[in-house]
């Protein structure tokens, strides 16, 4: 028995508690699980759950509540409504974003400008909605300004339609967009650029030839973000907009479909498709932003 | 950096900035719109109020239960930042220092919910909240809000974490400390500015937090934010003034925290800290 002991303890190595250190699980990876736990709890597992839920109908078969959503044209054109407003909205956000922010780069001092800027962002949907009804409103300071101004004759309908919602859209996207993309180009190493210019590139040449490809990506991702964003407008599309008509967007089906006819399978088929709507747009961007150089653009100091 | 100093490059400059101008200028006339209104008597198709009052603050204090409100608002916004804080930092700290199977896996699951819009996870949220009869108190507001203020904590807590040289904690280590020794007296410390910093954007996300409390609050858990959206989706009923007043009271709430907030950390990070994540 004595001789047999201290064999069996050669042939064990490593007990499995340093297997498992080895591999990187310890007392200190375990703090990982709580939050794990509770995103899978309340992210993953309400997703999966909605998922399966808007393939259990109130009545029909499997598919009854897509079939619903793509037959009715109050449902399914909520999809292009919604689409209307963001794609627009994002592209303008992104073509003023990117001049503003080779401006900005050249500033010693952005702190005032991106403290306003974050303004909107903070204050969120609901505040700027109510704002620019005030604001818009047949009588607000925009259209006496601009009757004022000899402009126009009559106060431009601009709340309870598609406008009022295109301008939230603005004034709460356009700082979003606008931050993201200043970090991008803060990003870029300044000598690529004085580079080119000593080798005689004129300011549109380092703009085309320089800076667009290696900015690419990020604005592959600023888009995304942005429209994923427009795209889930929710407040000022009650608010501002048209709730009934142009801007019935599919945030306000969903919500019906859940609160209002208390129907939770509809509502979820409808969330369903939001997401895939969304996720969509994301794949086609981020696909074709392989088609760009993507590598090492910023300097050693970052 | 290379400034041009030609004619057709100053006009260039000229134009972006009375862009940038532009912007600021109406963002800030609506701003004003909210505010000069909540302390108008009669405000009726002229460039300033009639008269100068501030009677409408009383009124949208007792006509909104304005101060219920606030307390609601605080104290979800209170617990919001403690849990996310607990699971966020400690969450943080195991993926700062530690490298194991699965760990991009985790990271993705942690920045899903910041890169989704709420209202598309928030409806099949609410409906599982519904089912567990949690959505509609308070309890289930605060727990929908920490969906994405954990992994939010989480992802702006990582850089922090990592710029720590470990060395200092073996050192504390070879010492005697022991984990809760190790964490109270050297790295709490340290990350103090950090978690400060994360946990002060949590209260003001949380704060403006409108989809998901919308969708899970009840009559008894709405926060402030809420509360205003229905007095302007039920316009009409009570007087514009009123309901600005109200805004105002939303905006003194958040901008409190966001000017705190701002001696931390650098506006641009409170839309790219965590945001900028997938581009590496």
């Amino acid at each position: 028995m004595e001789a047999i002991a201290p064999t069996t303890r050669v042939v064990q190595g490593p007990s499995l508690r340093q297997r498992l250190a080895a591999r990187g699980f310890d007392a200190v990876t375990l703090l990982v699980v709580p939050a794990a736990v509770f995103s899978l709890l309340l992210f993953v597992y309400p997703f999966a759950f909605g998922f399966i839920l808007s393939f259990e109908p109130k009545n029909g078969g499997w598919l009854a509540n897509y079939q619903r959503f793509f037959s009715d044209s109050y449902l399914y054109d909520t999809i292009a409504n919604t689409l209307l407003l963001s794609v627009p909205v994002t592209l303008l956000n992104l073509l003023f974003a990117v001049p503003v922010s080779f401006r900005v780069r050249l500033m010693r001092r952005q702190r005032l400008l991106t403290t306003i800027l974050v303004l909107p962002i903070t204050l969120g949907t609901v505040l700027v909605a109510e704002g620019l009804l005030n604001y818009l409103g047949p009588q607000g300071w925009f259209n006496r300004t601009l009757v004022a101004l000899g402009l126009i004759d009559q106060p431009l309908r601009l709340v309870h339609n598609y406008w009022g919602v295109f301008a939230s859209l603005v004034i709460t996207g356009f700082p979003f967009t606008f931050l993201l993309t200043l970090s991008y180009v803060t990003g870029i190493d300044p000598a690529l650029e004085q580079a080119a210019a000593t080798l005689g590139a004129s300011a549109w040449q380092r703009f085309v030839h320089v800076y667009l490809p290696l900015l690419m990506p990020g604005f592959a991702i600023t888009f995304c973000l942005s429209f994923v964003q427009a795209f889930s407008v929710f407040p000022s599309a009650v608010l501002l907009g048209e709730p009934a008509g142009s801007t019935r967007v599919i945030s306000i089906a969903a919500y019906q479909a859940a609160f209002e006819e208390y129907d939770y399978s509809m509502a979820s088929a409808v969330a369903m498709i939001m997401g895939f709507v969304q996720l969509a747009i994301v794949v086609l961007v981020l696909a074709s932003r392989g088609l760009f150089y993507r590598g090492p653009a910023s300097g050693a100091k970052g | 950096m290379i400034r041009d100093t030609t004619l057709g490059a100053k006009l260039w400059a000229a134009a972006v900035w009375s862009l940038v101008g532009f912007f600021v200028i109406n963002l800030l006339a609506m701003i004003g719109t909210v505010i000069t209104s909540s302390f108008a008597t009669r405000w009726l198709g002229t460039w300033l109020p009639l008269g100068w009052t501030t009677r409408w603050y009383s009124s949208a204090w007792s006509e909104f239960q304005l101060w219920d409100v606030l307390i609601v608002t605080f104290q979800v916004a209170g617990l919001v930042v403690l849990l996310s804080g607990a699971l966020g930092v400690t969450a943080a700290y195991a993926l700062a220092r530690r490298e194991f199977a699965g760990k991009r896996l985790l990271v993705l699951l942690f920045l899903l919910p910041l890169l989704i819009p709420p209202i598309t996870f928030g409806i099949p949220l609410a409906t599982v909240l519904y089912r567990t009869g949690l959505a509609g108190t308070f309890w289930g507001v605060v727990v929908a809000n920490l969906v994405p203020t954990v992994p939010f904590v989480i992802l702006v807590m990582i850089p922090f974490i990592e710029q720590i040289d470990p060395k200092i904690e073996a050192a504390a280590r070879v010492f005697g400390a022991n984990t809760f020794k190790l964490f109270i007296h050297v790295l709490l410390p340290l990350l103090l500015p950090g978690i400060l910093a994360a946990l002060l954007l949590v209260l003001v996300r949380t704060i403006a937090m409108f989809e998901l409390t919308f969708l899970v609050a009840g009559p008894t858990s709405q926060t402030l934010v809420v509360a205003l959206y229905y007095a302007v989706f039920a316009a009409g009923v009570r007087a514009v003034q009123s309901i600005d007043a109200m805004a105002v009271v939303y905006m003194a709430t958040t901008l409190v925290w966001l000017v705190i907030a701002l001696r931390f950390v650098n506006p641009t990070q409170i839309v790219t800290r965590a945001k900028q994540q997938p581009a590496h």
